[in-house]
C-alpha cells in the first residue's frame, strides 16, 4: 500500500516533469516557422558608450575624451541611455519591444578577435576548441522542416560563422547573383560514392536546394512601406542593402530558420567617435528598417533579432581617443514577442582603473532562451552545461 | 618426384603472384603519388613515374627531396627590424611600421606560394605544410615575418629529417617562443601555454597526460627566454630550479628534459603517424597499420623519411583514390601545376586561399587548420569552383588544332605554339591553353584527360566524342576533381 502510494506519486512527479519542457513547445509550435535574425558588430562594438550610464562620474573620469555628453544621450531611465546615433530605436523601445542585454560575456574571457568569436560562435568554453557552429550543432539534433530552402543565409560576410560546420546555410549578397553562382552547383546524380565526394555533393545539393527556393517569382509585391511618408529615414549603405535583400527573400516565400547580418568596423582603437556613431546610426537605422519591413509582411511577430560581438571594450580610453579590446559588453534583443526592458546589470565603474568588466548575462544564457523559448527545442545538449534562460520574451 | 611437382607449383604460383610491385604504377598511380605528395600533378612528371614500380616510383620522389627553398625569399627576412611594442614611437611611426609589416606579410606569403608551384621537390613544401600545421604558429601573434620566415626555414630543414631534432629545435624557435607564451613562462609566474600545448598538440594528444604533468613541465621550461634581438637565450635567474614531478618521474628537469621524455613515449610516435596518414592517406587509418608504421617510426628514433617510405608502400595508399577532400592551397596551386600556369598576382592568390580558410602562417587558431570536410561548405565550395570556372573559361578558345589525322597529337606542333605565345606575351602564360596542354601532354580523348585529372570517375559523366581539350572545363568543374 505504502509502495503503491508513493509509486503513484513518483508517476505523478514523472508526468509533471515530463510535461514542463512540454510547456515551451506548447509557448512554440511554430518552431522554426520563426526568425531569427543575427546582428554581428564585427570587431567588437563598445557597449559603454552605446549603453551609457550618463550619470556615473566613473564614466567621464575613465573617458575624458570620447565619453559621450550626458545631454547628448537618449535616455532610457535615470541611469542610462543610447548613444545618440541611435535615435531610431526609440520607438522600438517605447513600444517594450527592445530588450537592453547588459554584461553579455563569458568566463575567462579571450581577447583575441578569432579566438573570442569562434567562442561565440561555437559556443564553447574558453578553453574548448569546437568545430561547428552552434546553429549547426542544433540543426543537426533537431533539423529544419523539409521545404526550407536552407537552415539559414549569412549577408554581408564569407564566414558561416555559427552556421559553418554542416548547416545547409548561403552566403547571400544579393538573389540574382547567388542564382548565377549556383548554376555551378549542377543538378546531381545519386548515386553511391565515397565519403569525400559524397560531401562535395550533399554541399552542391544544398546550394542548388536554397538557389531553386530564391529563384521563386515574387509574390504580389506589396507596396513599399519605405516611401510611406511615416516610413523612418531611409536608410543607405550596405547594412540597409542585405536587410533589404533578407526582407525581400522573405517576402518571396523563402522559407529558413535564421539569418545573419554582418555589420564591420567596431575595432575603434583610434578616433571612436565618428566611426562608432556612423556604425551604430547605420545599425539602428537598419533595424528599424527591417521592423518596418517585416510589420509590413505580418512577420514581425515571428521575428526575433539578437546582435553579438566578439568582445566589448575597455572602459578606460586609450590615448588614440579610442578603445582597446575588452570584455563584457551590451547587445539588443527586438521583436514582436520580446519583453521590452533593461536585462542584465549595468556596468560597476567604480574602482576601474586599467581592468576589464566583467559578465553578468553568459552569451550561452541567450543561446538557450532563442532555442527553448523562441524555437521551443532542446536547449540541453547543445551547450555542455546548463544556462538559465532570461524571461525576454512573451509567448 | 613430389618435391619437384612441389617446387614447380611454387614456382607456378610465384609467377602468377599479381606482379603490381614490378609493373608500372601507371597514369592513374602516378597521378595519385604526385597529387597526395604535392600539389597537383603536371602531366610530364606523371609520365614519368607511370612506368616505374611502387618502390622505384616513392624512392625516386624521396631521393629528389631537398632541404631548402629554391626561390630566393624577399630581400628584408635577413635584415634587422624593430621590435613589436618599441616604445617611444609617434602614432606616424607606428602606422608605417605596421604597414611595413603588413606588405612584408604579404610578399611572405606569395613567395611560399611561389615555392609550392615551381619547387622541383613538392614533397619538401607538402611536408613543410604539415609541420607548419602541426607546430603551429601564427603570424598575427607573433607579429614578426621574419620570425615567422624563420620558422619556416627550421621546418623545411627537417621536413624529411628527425621529429626528435625537430621538437627541440622548434621549442626554442623565437616565433614559437613568442607564440606560445613560453617567453612569459617564469619562476613563480608560471605561463602553461607551451606545456599544455607541446603535450596536447604536438607529441602526446588529449588523454595521456596529466594537469599536474603539465603545471610541473611549465616550471621545467622556466628561463627559456628571448634577447633584445629575439635570439634564444637562457636566463637562469627566471628558472625554477626546484625537482618537478612528471610522469610519475621526479628531478630538477628542464625543458630538453621534459622533450625527451615525451619522445621516449611510444604514444608520440603514433600521435605523429596517426597525423601524417590523415594528412596523406585517408581519414579513416587502420588500426594495422598505424601500429606498424608507428613502431617503425619509433624504432627509427623518429626518422621521418623512413615512415614516410613505409607510408607510400602500403596498400592502402594506393587504394585511397579519392577519399581525400584537396586543401585550398592543393586546389590552387595544384590546378596551376596540373596546366603550366603562372598566377599573374600572387596577391590575388594569397588571399583567395585566406578566403578559402587557408591563410599560410596564419593557422586561425594552436590547432591548426582541421582540413578534409571542413573546408567545403557552400560560401567555400561555389568560391572553388568560381576559381576553376573562370580558368576553364577565360582559357583560350579550343580549336582542337593539334589533334593530326590519326588522331594521334601533334606534340611538336603544340610546343612550338606555345613557345611562340611565350615569346609574344612576354613570358607569362596566364590562360589555360587546352589545345597545347593536350597536344603537348598527348591527351587525346575525354577519358586520357580524366586519367590525368581526376582520381575518381566524374559524378557527371561526360558526353561522348569529347576530345580531350574539350573536357578539361566539364571535369574541372565536376564534384570529383575536388578530391584526390
Amino acid at each position: 500500500m505504502f509502495q503503491r502510494r508513493e509509486f503513484l506519486k513518483a508517476m505523478g512527479a514523472g508526468l509533471l516533469v515530463s510535461v514542463l519542457p512540454n510547456l515551451s513547445y506548447a509557448l512554440a509550435p511554430a518552431g522554426y516557422q520563426r526568425l531569427l535574425v543575427l546582428i554581428e558588430l564585427k570587431g567588437g562594438n563598445d557597449g559603454l558608450n552605446t549603453v551609457i550610464p550618463y550619470t556615473s562620474d566613473d564614466y567621464t573620469r575613465l573617458r575624458p575624451a570620447i565619453g559621450i555628453p550626458r545631454p547628448q544621450v537618449l535616455q532610457l531611465n535615470e541611469q542610462v541611455g543610447l548613444h545618440p546615433a541611435m535615435s531610431s530605436l526609440m520607438p522600438l523601445w517605447q513600444n517594450h519591444q527592445l530588450a537592453v542585454l547588459q554584461g553579455v560575456g563569458y568566463p575567462e574571457p579571450n581577447l583575441s578577435h578569432f579566438r573570442s568569436i569562434e567562442i561565440w560562435e561555437t559556443a564553447s568554453a574558453s578553453n574548448q576548441y569546437l568545430g561547428e557552429g552552434w546553429l549547426s550543432r542544433l540543426f543537426r539534433s533537431q533539423p529544419v522542416p523539409a521545404g526550407f530552402a536552407a537552415d539559414g543565409v549569412v549577408l554581408s560576410s564569407q564566414n558561416l560563422g555559427p552556421l559553418d560546420g554542416g548547416a545547409r546555410a548561403v552566403v547571400l549578397s544579393n538573389p540574382q547573383d547567388f542564382a548565377r553562382q549556383a548554376k555551378l552547383a549542377a543538378d546531381q546524380q545519386a548515386g553511391a560514392h565515397s565519403g569525400a565526394l559524397s560531401h562535395i555533393l550533399k554541399v552542391e545539393g544544398d546550394i542548388r536546394t536554397a538557389a531553386t527556393a530564391l529563384q521563386q517569382p515574387a509574390m504580389k509585391p506589396a507596396a513599399n512601406p519605405a516611401d510611406a511618408p511615416t516610413a523612418p529615414p531611409k536608410a543607405a549603405g550596405g547594412f540597409a542593402q542585405a536587410i533589404n535583400t533578407l526582407a525581400d527573400i522573405l517576402q518571396n516565400g523563402t522559407r529558413i530558420a535564421v539569418a545573419r547580418i554582418t555589420l564591420t568596423g567596431f575595432d575603434t582603437h583610434g578616433n571612436q567617435q565618428p566611426t562608432q556613431a556612423r556604425l551604430l546610426g547605420e545599425l539602428a537605422d537598419g533595424l528599424a528598417l527591417l521592423q518596418n519591413r517585416l510589420q509590413a509582411q505580418g512577420r514581425w511577430d515571428d521575428t526575433l533579432v539578437l546582435s553579438y560581438a566578439e568582445f566589448g571594450r575597455r572602459p578606460r580610453e586609450n590615448g588614440n581617443r579610442g578603445t582597446d579590446h575588452g570584455t563584457a559588453n551590451s547587445h539588443f534583443m527586438l521583436g514582436g514577442r520580446v519583453k521590452g526592458g533593461l536585462y542584465g546589470q549595468t556596468p560597476v565603474l567604480a574602482g576601474v582603473t586599467d581592468g576589464n568588466l566583467p559578465h553578468a548575462i553568459d552569451f550561452r544564457q541567450l543561446y538557450a532562451t532563442v532555442v527553448q523559448d523562441w524555437w521551443g527545442k532542446d536547449a540541453r545538449s547543445l551547450f555542455g552545461g546548463h544556462f538559465e534562460r532570461l524571461p525576454l520574451l512573451r509567448a | 618426384m613430389r618435391s619437384h611437382a612441389q617446387t614447380a607449383i611454387r614456382l607456378i604460383l610465384l609467377c602468377l603472384l599479381p606482379l603490381t610491385a614490378w609493373a608500372g604504377i601507371g597514369e592513374e598511380g602516378a597521378r595519385h603519388l604526385l597529387s597526395r605528395t604535392g600539389f597537383g600533378a603536371n602531366p610530364a612528371q606523371i609520365a614519368l613515374y607511370a612506368p616505374l614500380g611502387r618502390e622505384q616510383a616513392v624512392d625516386r620522389l624521396l631521393d629528389h627531396a631537398v632541404y631548402n627553398a629554391l626561390s630566393a625569399p624577399p630581400t628584408w627576412v635577413n635584415e634587422p627590424f624593430d621590435r613589436p611594442g618599441k616604445p617611444n614611437l609617434t602614432e606616424d611611426e607606428k602606422k608605417a611600421l605596421q604597414k611595413e609589416r603588413n606588405e612584408h606579410a604579404q610578399e611572405l606569403r606569395g613567395w611560399w606560394l611561389e615555392e609550392m608551384r615551381i619547387t622541383p621537390s613538392p614533397l619538401t613544401e607538402k611536408m613543410t605544410l604539415f609541420w607548419h600545421n602541426h607546430f603551429v604558429s601564427g603570424l598575427d601573434k607573433v607579429g614578426v615575418p621574419q620570425l615567422m620566415y624563420q620558422q619556416n626555414v627550421l621546418l623545411r630543414h627537417q621536413a624529411l629529417g628527425n621529429f626528435g631534432q625537430l621538437l627541440h629545435a622548434i621549442a626554442r624557435d623565437p616565433a614559437m617562443m613568442r607564440y606560445l607564451d613560453t617567453v612569459n613562462n617564469r619562476k613563480g609566474q608560471p605561463n602553461e601555454n607551451f606545456a599544455r600545448e607541446v603535450m596536447e598538440l604536438f607529441t602526446l594528444g588529449e588523454g595521456h597526460y596529466s594537469e599536474q604533468d603539465i603545471r610541473e613541465a611549465a616550471r621545467a621550461f622556466t628561463g627559456w627566454s628571448l634577447d633584445k634581438d629575439f635570439h634564444f637565450v637562457y636566463r637562469p635567474n627566471q628558472h625554477d630550479n626546484g625537482d618537478k614531478t612528471i610522469f610519475g618521474q621526479q628531478g630538477n628537469f628542464d625543458g630538453d628534459d621534459v622533450l625527451d621524455m615525451l619522445l621516449r613515449k611510444p604514444q608520440t610516435a603514433r600521435f605523429v603517424t596517426i597525423k601524417l596518414w590523415k594528412y596523406l592517406v585517408s581519414p579513416t587509418p587502420n588500426e594495422a597499420d598505424i601500429q606498424r608504421l608507428s613502431t617503425l617510426f619509433y624504432r627509427d628514433n623518429y626518422e621521418i623519411r623512413p615512415l614516410l617510405r613505409a607510408m607510400l608502400l602500403t596498400p592502402a595508399f594506393w587504394q585511397s583514390q579519392g577519399q581525400l577532400i584537396k586543401s585550398p592551397l592543393e586546389l590552387t596551386v595544384g590546378t596551376l601545376v596540373t596546366f603550366d600556369l603562372t598566377p599573374p598576382d600572387w596577391r590575388a592568390l594569397a588571399g583567395l586561399n585566406r578566403q578559402l580558410g587557408q591563410d599560410v602562417f596564419n593557422p586561425p587558431n594552436v590547432k591548426g587548420w582541421p582540413g578534409g570536410e571542413v573546408w567545403i561548405n557552400s560560401a567555400t565550395l561555389l568560391t572553388r569552383k568560381q576559381f576553376l570556372d573562370r580558368l576553364s573559361h577565360d582559357a583560350a578558345p579550343i580549336r582542337n588544332n593539334f589533334i593530326k589525322a590519326d588522331g594521334q597529337m601533334d606534340e611538336a606542333g603544340g610546343r612550338q605554339a606555345r613557345i611562340q605565345r611565350l615569346i609574344q606575351a612576354g613570358l607569362r602564360p596566364i590562360k589555360l591553353q587546352p589545345d597545347e596542354w593536350t597536344a603537348i601532354y598527348h591527351v587525346r580523348n575525354a577519358a586520357d584527360s580524366a586519367r590525368l585529372l581526376l582520381a575518381v570517375p566524374p559524378a557527371q559523366p561526360l558526353p561522348e566524342g569529347m576530345s580531350g581539350a574539350q573536357a578539361i572545363a566539364p571535369l574541372l568543374l565536376d564534384p570529383a576533381y575536388q578530391v584526390h
